[in-house]
């Protein structure tokens, strides 16, 4: 039952709410249907308000802010148009299950459905791409409301949730500020029991001569890192990921064999063709990755996963275990016998020897690999990396290698161009003594450029490369390789001048165009902790390899030797 | 096949369209959706039947059972259970063939709910082959209008 306490407004009951949550930061937008809770906001002592150029970038900047750091992220946005510029974000946070909580302004009750000023249905349009959501009617039920979206955000496989919050309900009185008995069912919140029979998983994998690991961004939601290697070493076990799994098992270790999938490695995508036992540890057989019907067909397939709506989705596989991915490798662990798979490693490792990715790097002009591999060498390896989308993205993701997980930030699900600056951002704002680093292309850039102004405004050192090909190199790289060099709109010849803008911002930026500069610029770009601007001009030529073509399988990849040989290079 | 969910939610605005959006999603065409309160009045109870296979109706439950709101999900298609449909059903009749519709009512024991000097209403409820079978046999008079309540649902008891 609810507690009787003084009433307060609802506003201020809100930002109560996420004070005792622990939340001291939020980035958003303010606008007329959410400005009784701005004004409580401005006189909260705990909570930051990060003020940004678009509610998309708040979006982001909470995204970027809760993949780093494992924390909720929350951004903040008035009713209509300042909630839907919240859509693509919480698209983007729904596909790679990140925990954001996004509060949105909404007209007054009595005006809810009258076509009002600024009014848009942000509870149904959202319906689809949030975990949890609710349309608050009376202040007396924020509390409850408050408590679910967050538990539901954060529990089980994490995403977004949206509360939207009527202008009345805001100044509405209320004392009820906990409520004792939730609506909603725990199996939302809680860890779920482990489900599944651990010997015979186990039994399977002991017998396996060649297995491969396949680790997904759900193994950096569970934090299982250290299990993860612990497997892989125990049982002499190769390790690829996925995109988004980047960073859940250590880049440089010996078992790992890289990214697999679209442009994954090609030694990564081989692995699975060869391997008799692929262990699927909180990924989803995403299509950039597997073939249904095709995908490791003559291997035995296991999956764990705390999402049960994940198990034979697309892949049906052999042997499965649901729950958190962290306690499942702690009971399962003991179970696995140390094997010596060292003709498979050794295998392996001739493959990554004979097939490497590869580049041509014998013209003056600057390649994109070599640059990320002098970035990857002069950070040491150390630093926060986000990216928007396009060739730059997949580049990163072959030649900047993660020890840790959390330190890679891109949009694995949607592909949201835009992303990669707030993301950035919002990843200083958690990380404050860290590089960070966003990794752009010049037509990614200039869908969240004005971001520029947050990092200007709060001084933030986030490092911005951009590689600039004149071109929308992605759509340039299929329609050269199967719309026979059509390039419909891909090409554009109007860039700003990057640095130029970057100086009406007060941020430095340097441009480079030959491979001589490279070292300079690196200096230049990392030497202190000030935001920087670092325009790299790049061949529009240059693709990314190896490729798997869209909807085909590891068979039919394609590498940069292959073309080369074809005389296409 | 056939598959008749039974959905247990929340009994609250917005809910409906959490459910039905996940059909919508898949491209899943709804025979038909039928909505009650329980003997708890916080409590729903959807019926949706759907045709479709196994597997992808064994995908929609499982994301079914992610929303916050959905309580329980079954598939009664494997179960023995009662189901009944409401139809009403308006015909035209003249008097030469009156006594011919009142019979077949008779045999299927339909009710008849008006009548007029050129119409019948006709209220019937079965399970969905009944129903079927009804209709056929109302065709030949000429259906001048339909409202169907959709199916419902419960599992067989056993003591
Ligand atoms: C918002 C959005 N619109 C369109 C796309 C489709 N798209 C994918 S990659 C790409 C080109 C990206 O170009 P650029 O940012 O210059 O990067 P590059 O590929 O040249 O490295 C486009 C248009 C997308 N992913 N996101």
């Amino acid at each position: 039952m609810p507690k009787t306490e003084a009433k307060i407004s609802g506003a201020r009951l809100m930002v109560e709410l996420l004070e005792e949550y622990g939340v001291d930061i939020v980035f958003g937008y303010p606008g007329g249907a959410i400005l009784p809770f701005y004004d409580e906001l401005y006189k909260s002592t705990k909570i930051k308000h990060i003020l940004v150029r678009h509610e998309q970038g708040a979006i982001h900047m909470a995204e970027g802010y809760a993949r780093s750091t494992g924390k909720l992220g929350v951004c903040i946005a008035t009713s209509g148009p300042g909630a839907t510029n919240l859509v693509t974000g919480l698209t983007d946070a729904k596909l790679d299950s990140v925990p954001i909580l996004a509060i949105t302004g909404q007209v007054a009750t009595n005006a809810i459905g009258t076509d009002a000023f600024q009014e848009a249905d942000i509870y149904g349009i959202t319906i689809p791409i949030t975990k949890y959501n609710a349309l608050i009617k009376s202040a007396d039920d924020i509390a409850r409301h408050f408590q679910e979206a967050t538990l539901v955000a954060l529990g089980g496989r994490p995403g977004p949730v949206l509360l939207d919050f009527p202008k009345d309900v805001q100044t509405e009185l209320t004392s009820v500020r906990k409520v004792d008995k939730l609506k909603i069912d725990p199996r939302h919140y809680q860890k779920p029991p482990i489900g599944g029979d651990l010997d015979s998983f186990a039994a399977a994998l002991n017998k396996a001569k060649r297995p491969l690991l396949y680790v997904g961004g759900g193994a950096i939601n569970a934090n299982a890192s250290k299990e993860i290697k612990e497997l892989a070493e125990k049982g002499n076990i190769p390790v690829t990921t996925t995109l988004m799994g980047i960073g859940a098992f250590p880049g440089t270790h010996q078992l790992a064999v890289g990214m697999l999938g679209m442009h994954g490695t090609a030694y990564a995508n081989k692995a699975v063709l060869e391997c008799d036992y692929i262990l699927n540890l909180g990924a989803r057989f995403d299509d950039r990755v597997a073939k249904p019907g095709e995908f490791a067909e003559g291997a035995v397939r296991a999956h764990i996963d705390i999402d049960t709506a994940e198990f034979n989705k697309r892949v049906s596989v052999d042997h499965l275990l649901h729950g958190d991915l962290k306690e499942v490798l702690k009971a399962l662990i003991p179970k696995v016998n140390k094997v010596d798979r060292s003709d498979w490693v050794g295998f392996l490792d001739t493959l990554k020897k004979n097939h490497p990715l590869e580049f041509d790097d014998s013209t003056d002009t600057i390649k994109p690999q070599g640059f990320l591999q002098k970035l990857y060498e002069k950070s040491k390896g150390k630093a926060i990396v986000s990216t928007d989308v396009g060739q730059h993205q997949m580049w990163a993701a072959q030649y900047y290698l993660f020890e840790e997980a959390n330190r890679w930030l891109t949009s694995g699900g949607l592909g949201t161009m835009g992303y990669g600056l707030p993301a950035a951002i919002g990843a200083k704002f958690g990380n404050p003594n860290k590089t960070v680093i966003c990794v752009s292309g010049d037509g990614s850039i200039q869908m969240n450029i004005q971001e520029l102004a947050t990092i200007a405004m709060y001084k933030k050192g986030v490092k911005v490369l951009i590689f600039n090909n004149n071109f929308l190199g992605m759509v340039r790289q299929w329609q050269e390789l199967f719309y026979e060099e059509r390039f419909s709109e891909s090409e554009w010849n109007y860039n700003p001048d990057f640095v130029k803008l970057g100086e009406a911002y007060s941020i430095k930026g340097l441009r480079i165009s030959n491979k001589s500069e490279i070292d300079k610029a690196l200096e230049f770009f990392l030497e202190d902790d000030d935001a920087r601007i670092l325009e790299v001009m790049i061949p529009a030529e240059e693709k990314v390899f190896p490729m798997i073509p869209a909807g085909k399988s590891q068979k039919d990849m394609i590498e940069f030797s292959d073309t080369v040989r074809a005389g296409k290079k | 096949m056939k598959h008749i969910l039974k959905i247990l939610v929340n009994n609250h605005p917005g809910v409906m369209s959490h459910v039905s959006g996940l059909f919508t999603r898949r491209s899943y065409n709804i025979d038909s959706i039928a909505v009650g309160v329980t003997q708890d009045p916080e409590i729903s109870n959807m019926v949706i039947v759907v045709k479709g296979d196994d597997s992808v109706v064994e995908q929609v439950k499982r994301q079914l059972l992610k929303l916050p709101d959905v309580i329980d999900v079954e598939d009664l298609a494997y179960h023995d259970c009662i189901s009944r449909e409401l139809v009403l059903v308006v015909v035209k009749v003249e008097d030469s063939n009156r006594t011919e519709v009142i019979s077949i009512c008779e045999v299927f024991q339909a009710k008849i709910a008006d009548l007029t000097k050129t119409t019948m209403t006709i209220e019937f409820s079965g399970n969905t082959r009944q129903v079927e079978h009804f209709m056929e046999m109302m065709q030949k008079f000429g259906i001048q209008e339909i409202a169907r309540t959709g199916q419902i649902a419960l599992k067989y008891r056993s003591n």
